[in-house]
């Protein structure tokens, strides 16, 4: 870790007050209460200004926001002795499911615990990076081979398991944790260009594993117009409602795509075509700066990391942050296939809100205890 | 540490790309996308104009537009069609028919248009279809203007009927303007005026949801209801004529002399036209069209038959007009006539003879023998000459779709339907009104007219004015043509004899004289059946359809007249006894004030 001089530039700026006595990032805090903000004032205007769905949105952040808030409490490295374990009781979770799990949408991914439903996938999102991380902070970086085989096992188990539930999604951007920490371990860039190009050679491969329903979005992503009405009409609205928006949108509760419910998911995985077509390219730009000023802090945040577990940790977290922005985006405006991801922290539910928001409390967990390690 | 940096500089620029990928959208292909959202959002919507309306002189609504229920599916929104309707049957009768044209219109239609499965429903089925309503997805009453024709038989010839707009309508008619309209003029009135009756499609932009529900209007422009239309048709008149008809078929036209104004046109048995507005039943179809009685057939326009003896006035001005004869030059009618070098025997009707005979008598006794000979001298060239430009042989152009032109024959028309030469005795038989010689009732009216006014010539029309959009109120025009080289001596010849069939002590129709107006007329007995040359025919042996048609025709008053009229009264046997009694009925109604209440 070359961090020292930054540690004692930032020592006497240390923060005092409610925020450093609950271990919270102020400008990290401030950017992801924004953006929660942002996505109910989208969300009343997408659920056609009903209460009801605000205030179910409001309680589901307020219990998100709540366990980061406890995630932020827990020293990084009671976090890092605890990562293997999460980590097994994950995969076991799994395939419970994949035995015991209810059937939901076509796609088996609830454990039903008795007092309340539980999806193990969604746990796995931050326990696979945990384990990847704290196995790979064990011996210098960057990673031998062997090891970086051993990873790369520990990365295909889960999502393989959550893939065939089936739940690409989930298994994509758990997939995208495991690469992110192999990238950010320091994998040779020969290493890089070989996964790339053997990802492309599986290509057929997979699609031969692909349930229908998946080849037909694949499908109708490479050619939506095929099926205006069918398959395809999820996309073709989204793009209408975004290209009609224009330069500076219709205005807020003004977007007849949404209303006038052409615009299918309107407030859940497409919501993003909402905010295009009633704020336009002015409040994406807006909104994309948001992100990026969040996900830069979390970078930031990565690079003041202590020890190596936390560096790679937060890394990948602030990642794949990113990759659910990536994906959701480029599937609502038509470059990527469409893939079941969520806007975060905007898109209405409440599952992947908690798992996003005890990310960000890890984040800010690593970031305000540093402090108090000896330097 | 490094690769962080890398990370951020590729979120950096992934996130640009995406920005682009908006731009791309949201800038570039912004009209684009535009035009698609409100493709989808914003609808045009039809509005139908109101169908004008239909009065006769005196102001009698002969078409009117009534409210009626129509229950209507929309195939659509409906999960199964046969279910609903064996449903639908429990709470009201759907027969067969009704299941027919559901099943045909729905062939037509697309998906989301709604399809009638029952028509005109009563009161007490709209209240019991309400109340199970719930039960019926995609299934709903509907209130819309209905054709209704209220004097129903005694109109369907001149009105005709509105239907629904058929496959090959589609192809001829203006698209957008009939967008909202469903019925269109099949026949008669209402198809010749169609233009002006339909009025003109108003335009209503709505916005709709993704399924098709109307929100709100955002722009309405109004249609523009038909016009009205004010006939001559005089009902009085044509009740009259209907009546006085009994249970004969025939036809009756009756026209103002002044104005060419049809008062009466009447082609009986007739048929109810509001069966065919909402689609007629294929049985009640069939029995109306198999029917030897032949209710849609148009006597009155489309009716062509031998003129028989009421040709005669016109034959005589033939000969006076081309100098062949004189008024007062005498023929021998010795019951029969033979052309030089022949021995064929041309019969008269009176098989004693009528002696001596001059063209007053020869009209006035409807003599045979002597029309053979003016008929010989004449020529067919110059008969055919002079009939054709008294209207015989062409179509009178009156306002009406399918008038038939009827035949005057010539040595051409021989030439080239028969390919074969005109022989002299078919001249004979043209010149008392038989042979190849066909009339519509029509044209005899017309032609009638026109002895009347002495040479001018008027082409009969059904409209007098049409109700302007302004208010005002727009007279269709009158077209007339004055005959040229008429000697007005030979008319007043020919008109005082017909004045002498009616009012002389030998006239074959004296016993229709009045004593409150002249009348000049001719009778004429037209044969269904050729009867062989040495056989007599016998009235009561010949079975009813072969029987000859009686005919008449006449104007009054003689001086100054005002209405002309021909009958026509199939199987009817002799002019004078069946069809001359008819067109005083008519004649008696339009001139006495008195017998008209």
């Amino acid at each position: 870790m070359t961090g020292i001089s930054f540690t004692q530039e930032s020592q006497p700026a240390r923060p005092t007050g409610l925020l450093a006595w609950l271990h919270l990032d102020l400008p990290l805090l401030t950017g992801l209460m924004l953006l929660s903000g942002v996505g109910l004032l989208i969300l009343y205007s997408a659920g056609d200004q009903e209460w009801a769905l605000i205030q179910r949105q409001l309680v589901r952040l307020g219990i998100a926001f709540g366990v980061m808030i406890i995630l932020a409490q827990i020293h990084i490295t009671h976090l890092r002795r605890w990562s293997p374990w999460l980590y097994i009781a994950g995969v076991l979770m799994l395939v419970a499911v994949i035995f015991f799990g209810q059937t939901g949408k076509g796609a088996q991914r609830w454990l039903d615990l008795g007092f309340f439903r539980f999806q193990p996938s969604e746990m796995m999102k931050l326990a696979l990076p945990m384990m990847i991380a704290w196995y790979l902070a064990e011996k210098r970086l960057p990673p031998k081979r062997r090891r970086l085989l051993a990873a790369a096992i520990m990365t295909l188990i889960p999502v393989l398991l959550i893939a065939k539930q089936p739940d690409l999604g989930t298994a994509l951007l758990v997939a995208s944790a495991g690469i992110c920490i192999l990238f950010l371990a320091g994998i040779g860039w020969q290493l890089i260009s070989l996964f790339a190009v053997s990802m492309a050679a599986l290509g057929p491969v997979i699609w031969f594993f692909m349930h229908d329903y998946q080849k037909r979005r694949v499908l109708t992503f490479l050619n939506p117009e095929n099926d205006p009405l069918g398959a395809g009409y999820h996309i073709i609205q989204s793009k209408i409602a975004i290209g009609s928006g224009g330069l500076t949108g219709k205005g807020w509760l003004n977007g007849t795509q949404s209303h006038l419910e052409f615009l299918p998911e309107r407030h859940t995985d497409f919501v993003f075509a909402v905010i295009s077509e009633e704020f336009g390219l002015i409040g994406v730009a807006a909104l994309l700066a948001l992100y990026f000023f969040i996900i830069l802090r979390g970078l930031y945040i990565a690079t003041q990391a202590q020890d190596t577990f936390s560096r790679l940790l937060g890394g990948a977290l602030t990642l794949v942050f990113f990759v659910y922005l990536f994906v959701n985006i480029g599937m609502v405006s038509g470059v990527l296939p469409v893939v079941g991801v969520p806007l975060p922290l905007i898109s209405y539910g409440g599952t992947s809100l908690v798992t996003i928001l005890a990310g960000f409390g890890i984040l800010m967990s690593i970031h305000t205890h540093r402090k108090l390690l000896p330097t | 540490m490094g690769r962080i940096i890398v990370a951020a500089i590729i979120v950096t620029l992934t996130l640009l790309l995406l920005l682009t990928r908006m731009l791309y959208l949201q800038v570039l292909n912004h009209e684009h996308f535009t035009t698609l959202s409100l493709d989808n959002r914003v609808k045009l919507e039809p509005r139908p104009p109101t169908r004008g309306l239909i009065y006769d002189s005196h102001g009698t609504i002969l078409a009117q537009n009534l409210p009626a229920y129509s229950l209507e599916i929309t195939p659509e929104k409906t999960p199964d069609i046969a279910t609903t309707i064996q449903a639908l049957s429990e709470i009201i009768p759907i027969n067969e028919d009704d299941r027919k044209r559901f099943k045909r219109l729905r062939q037509q239609r697309r998906r989301f248009d709604s399809i009638p499965i029952r028509v005109r429903l009563s009161d007490e089925e709209v209240a019991r279809f309400a109340v199970n309503q719930h039960r019926f997805p995609g299934v709903d009453v509907q209130a819309k203007l209905l054709r209704d024709y209220p004097l129903q038989e005694q109109t369907a010839h001149v009105l005709g009927y509105v239907g629904r707009i058929n496959k090959q309508e589609l192809q001829q008619i203006d698209a957008s303007n009939y967008s909202g309209t469903t019925h269109i003029g099949k026949n008669g009135v209402e198809r010749t005026y169609e233009n002006q009756l339909h009025g003109s499609v108003g335009l209503q932009q709505v916005e709709v949801n993704a399924k098709g529900r109307v929100l709100r209007v955002l722009e309405n422009q109004p249609p523009q209801p038909g016009e009205n239309l004010h006939l001559f048709l005089d009902m009085d008149l044509q009740a009259a004529a209907m009546e006085a008809l009994k249970d004969y078929n025939g036809a009756v036209a009756a026209i103002d002399t002044r104005t060419g104004g049809v008062l009466a046109l009447v082609s009986k048995p007739g048929y109810d036209p509001n069966l065919f507005v909402e689609g007629i039943s294929s049985k009640a179809y069939k029995s109306l069209r198999d029917s030897l009685d032949k209710p849609l057939f148009n006597r009155a326009i489309r009716g062509q038959y031998p003129p028989g003896s009421t040709v005669k006035p016109f034959i005589g001005l033939a000969g006076l007009e081309k100098g062949v004869v004189s008024f007062n030059q005498q023929t021998y009618c010795p019951g029969f006539y033979q052309l030089p070098g022949h021995e064929h025997k041309y019969r008269d009707w009176k098989k004693t003879g009528h002696g001596q005979m001059a063209m007053e008598d020869a009209i006035i006794q409807s003599c045979d023998v002597y029309y053979y000979e003016l008929a010989r001298t004449l020529g067919i060239d110059r008969l055919h000459d002079f009939l054709t430009t008294l209207g015989f042989g062409s179509r009178s152009g009156i306002d009406l779709t399918g008038e038939r032109s009827g035949l005057l024959p010539s040595r051409e028309w021989k030439r080239k339907a028969r390919r074969e030469p005109w022989y002299p005795g078919e001249t004979l038989n043209t010149g008392i009104g038989q042979g190849y010689f066909l009339t519509t009732p029509l044209q005899l009216a017309t032609a009638t007219a026109t002895l009347a006014n002495r040479g001018q010539r008027i082409r009969p029309r059904m409209v007098e004015s049409i109700d302007l959009p302004d208010g005002t109120q727009e007279a269709t025009l009158m077209e007339s043509t004055q005959l040229s080289h008429v000697d007005p001596e030979h008319w007043e010849q020919v008109i005082h004899a017909m004045q002498l069939v009616v009012e002389g002590l030998r006239g074959t129709a004296r016993r229709i004289r009045s004593d409150h107006y002249s009348i000049a007329g001719k009778t004429g007995t037209a044969q269904v059946f050729t009867v062989k040359q040495d056989e007599k025919y016998d009235e009561a042996t010949v079975e009813k359809r072969k029987r000859d048609h009686a005919l008449f025709i006449a104007f009054a008053p003689v001086e100054e007249p005002r209405i002309a009229i021909a009958v026509i009264v199939e199987n009817g046997g002799h002019g004078g006894s069946v069809a001359a009694p008819i067109a005083r009925k008519v004649m008696d109604r339009y001139l006495l004030e008195e017998a008209r209440q």
